[in-house]
């Protein structure tokens, strides 16, 4: 669980993250929602350590992170996976490497071991004989996965994702959020997703935090979203023909 | 005020490098890799402009003697001072400013704006000493041998213009590489390119791995890095010729 109170977060003059308070549960898809530029990643990158906000907590299981130094972070981001928007895959590494490269950097097994484990993360995610291409030989949903196969290798307590399904068709960004909320259940992990995609909103949302302006202006799930009176949500929500079309049916 | 705050971000940076890496054994490999990437590739180049620029200084100091009273083996011995005391450690390191310097700086910055280096950092890993390390050690190491190549390279690529274009003979060219010789100053031309190539990496790497923005940013971190490293070296240089042969 991952617990956030008050966070603050300044930019030069301008509060880009106003008293945000929220707790990301464990072994749930916790979505972060919001416009762009609302402050959903600048709030993903406070959790990660990788920006320090002014003010507030950010506890991981009880464990204030904020103001800590990269030295006391460390232990915590050996159980932190990351899946980037576009993926950052090594370039130079093929998608074995990449995803060996957690397990050659902190895990004490065997090279027998560590292939085993790459392989069956790979293979977790749906990928097979891919072991040698490069980055640049595989498609954006194959990158998507081979991130989230390197982001699981070293079975870690917190799963983060920045946009996992931008750019990729509706097809394939399905099978990308119920591979997510797959992951999540199967290894209790507290997952926080960052998106503005509707339909993995509607598909995996099981806790959701919509932000706007960098403030926390609502928080539910997916089935409150429909029934929620918050006008702010309503209007990004259902701003698309589809989903209009879908409230209208469902009222 | 903004040189100064820049001075000091890149001494925290160049602190950062010596950081103990998360795995020895992954930094041996590193290493070993950059050795190839940005030296051993620079083999052909090096001794390519070695030999042609040797050649000239030959014939361009057979030129200046025409018709004076100086004995023909001081081509050789000219030749041979140019060569070991600037061309090679100065310019030759200039060269590679350019060509390493730049394919660092993109490299890195490439990393930044693709957030591999962010991908790094979540992981805890340090990504100046993963990135940054491997390739000062690997330059530092590799470099004094590339630059006596291109010393070797050099002092042949002058014989063979020298006898060829009937300037000198073989025997006076040979004579005059022997002439005179004082070994510091080989010590000195291997500190200068040490010195270099620690620049070359550690200036182009800072630059960039604070890259900002996308692919134009990374054109611009990449000039920035071959100027910075150009500048720096032609100023480290100025002071080690005052500090060690004056």
């Amino acid at each position: 669980m991952i617990e956030i109170k008050n966070i603050e977060k300044y930019f030069a003059d301008k509060k880009v993250l106003k008293d945000v308070s929220f707790t990301f549960e464990k072994g749930k898809t916790n979505l972060v929602i919001g416009q762009s530029g609302s402050g959903k990643t600048v709030l993903l990158k406070c959790l990660l350590g990788l920006h320090v906000p002014e003010g507030g907590v950010i506890n991981f299981d009880a464990a204030d992170i904020v103001g800590k130094s990269n030295k006391n972070l460390k232990y915590l981001r050996k159980q932190i996976g990351m899946v980037f928007q576009g993926g950052a895959l090594f370039d130079s590494m093929n998608v074995e490497e990449n995803v060996l490269f957690p397990l050659q950097m902190f895990s004490t097994m065997s090279k027998e071991e560590m292939l085993q484990r790459a392989n069956f993360c790979l293979q977790r995610v749906n990928l097979e004989n891919v072991n040698h291409l490069f980055p640049s030989e595989i498609s954006g949903g194959m990158k998507k996965r081979v991130a989230i196969a390197r982001a699981i290798v070293l079975n870690p307590r917190y799963l983060f994702c920045d946009e996992p399904n931008s750019g990729l068709d509706p097809y394939t960004a399905i099978l990308i959020d119920n591979l997510l909320q797959e992951i999540t259940h199967e290894y209790e992990m507290t997952t926080v997703i960052n998106t503005h995609d509707m339909n993995s909103v509607m598909e995996i949302g099981e806790k959701v935090l919509f932000i706007r302006e960098g403030k926390n202006v609502w928080e539910g799930t997916k089935s409150d979203i429909i029934t929620s009176e918050n006008q702010y949500l309503q209007d990004f929500v259902f701003s698309s023909e589809l989903f209009k079309t879908i409230k209208r049916f469902h009222k | 005020m903004g040189l100064i705050a820049s001075f000091g971000k890149y001494l925290l940076f160049i602190a950062d490098v010596f950081r103990k890496p998360e795995r020895q054994s992954v930094m041996y490999k590193l290493v070993v890799k950059e050795v190839y990437e940005l030296g051993f590739k620079s083999l052909l180049f090096v001794i390519f402009v070695s030999l042609f620029v040797g050649a000239v200084v030959t014939l361009q100091t057979a030129a200046n003697m025409q018709g004076s009273w100086m004995p023909r083996y001081l081509i050789g011995f000219a030749t041979r001072d140019a060569i070991l005391l600037e061309f090679s450690p100065t310019i030759i390191s200039l060269l590679l400013a350019g060509k390493i310097g730049s394919n660092i700086a993109s490299s890195i910055g490439t990393m930044r704006v693709t957030e591999q280096i962010d991908a790094l950092e979540v992981m805890g890993v340090n990504p100046v000493t993963y990135l940054v390390r491997p390739k000062i050690f690997a330059l530092m190491f590799f470099n004094p041998l590339l630059i006596c190549l291109s010393m070797f390279g050099g002092v042949i690529g002058g014989w063979i213009s020298g006898t060829l274009s009937g300037e000198c003979t073989s025997a006076e060219y040979i004579t005059g590489i022997q002439y005179d010789f004082i070994p510091f100053k080989a010590i000195y031309a291997i500190i200068k390119t040490i010195l270099f190539a620690f620049i070359i990496a550690s200036v182009s790497s800072f630059h960039g791995f604070y890259t900002q923005g996308g692919a134009l940013e990374v054109g611009r971190s990449s000039t920035r890095a071959v100027v910075f490293s150009s500048v720096f070296i032609i100023v480290t240089n100025y002071i080690l010729t005052q500090l060690l042969l004056n």
